[in-house]
């Protein structure tokens, strides 16, 4: 009894950490389904994609690669390369969740974006909560796929401005995890966050999107270790 | 019909590196500094989602930055993510008509 409870407020306040994600994803999944029927696809495939995809990046350069007339193979190929990234996230995560029967970790793992990732992990009481990630994972779905459909309907109404100055969503949300983390852990989590966001950009000169976020996240942990490494010899010697 | 195909693949290539490590992997026996790299992993993403992508939230980036400078203090001040995030949009919208 005590435990369905205890799932239920998990659930809710996941829902509720999952509202600014369906905030910020408004924009983006509305701009995607103007570009969708833009492209030539129905509705019914638009709004296909974003269920069974959900992936934003992904599903733009998909976009752009049916209206160049390219081939199934080399799409999912595409797709496949600027998600791997995933792998790192989902690897992260699980140093961190509750264990749970395999199922329903791989029932909360579809909804893991960059988003979903970010607020969940910035859940400070450990282990995470399986209810907690999937309460995160189905409000940010839903404002993806039911925005997408919006787009493509009525995306055209929307001013430019609004839609413009909503881009900052997202990124409003980031500061909003990082600032708390930087406030309680301090010099290491700017460290990180610094390293991260000049390493994306420095590999993002040279590589895709997806790529240069995974190599760039990577090397800015393994720079941290080294220098800890490294300073503590320096330290001991 | 052919769409059918590519969003079937799309979905599952999407879905297998979300899943597998939630669901195979066990650290247990993993040495503790690659623990310690993978609890980081957070904060690393964080910076790497905010910067440079912010350069491009706005056709004029030094607005962008204006706006998060903005959701950095109110974040700072202790504002909940929501708050945030409105206050974000916001202060993208009023400094958009400004200049």
């Amino acid at each position: 009894m005590e435990e369905s409870i205890s799932n239920k407020n998990d659930f809710r306040e996941g829902l509720l950490s999952g509202i600014p994600i369906a905030i910020g994803y408004a924009p983006v999944a509305i701009a995607f389904g103007l570009l969708a029927k833009a492209t030539g696809l129905l509705l019914s495939e638009t709004i296909a994609m974003s269920m069974f995809v959900f992936a934003g990046a992904a599903q733009y350069m998909a976009l752009s690669m049916i209206s160049l007339g390219a081939g199934t193979v080399e799409i999912i190929t595409a797709t496949f390369i600027v998600n791997i990234r995933h792998l790192l996230m989902s690897a992260s995560l699980n140093e961190r969740v509750e264990s749970d029967h395999p199922l329903i970790k791989a029932c909360y793992a579809f909804g893991i974006t960059d988003e979903v990732f970010a607020v969940a992990s910035a859940r400070t009481d450990t282990p995470i909560r399986s209810m907690y990630v999937l309460g995160v994972g189905l409000v940010a779905y839903g404002s993806w796929v039911i925005n997408s459909g919006v787009g493509y309907v009525a995306g055209a109404l929307i001013p430019e401005t609004v839609e413009e100055s909503m881009g900052m969503a997202l990124y409003a949300l980031f500061i909003a995890l990082l600032i708390p983390a930087v406030r309680q852990k301090g010099r290491i989590v700017i460290s990180l966050a610094i390293l991260g966001g000049a390493f994306h950009w420095l590999f993002s000169l040279f590589t895709t999107s997806g790529w240069a976020l995974l190599l760039g996240a990577l090397s800015a942990i393994a720079v941290m270790e080294l220098t800890e490494m490294s300073t503590k010899r320096g330290g001991t010697s | 019909m052919n769409l059918f195909w590519i969003i079937i693949g799309m979905g599952i290539v999407t879905y297998i590196p979300r899943m597998i490590p939630l669901v195979t992997m066990s650290t247990e026996n993993w040495p503790a500094w690659l623990k310690r790299m993978l609890q980081r992993v957070p904060y690393a993403i964080l910076g790497a989602l905010i910067f440079p992508g912010i350069l491009e939230a706005h056709e004029q980036p030094i607005l962008a930055v204006f706006a998060g400078i903005i959701a950095i203090a109110l974040a700072y001040i202790g504002v909940h993510m929501i708050g945030v995030v409105l206050g974000g949009i916001v202060s993208l919208y009023f400094l958009q008509m400004m200049f």
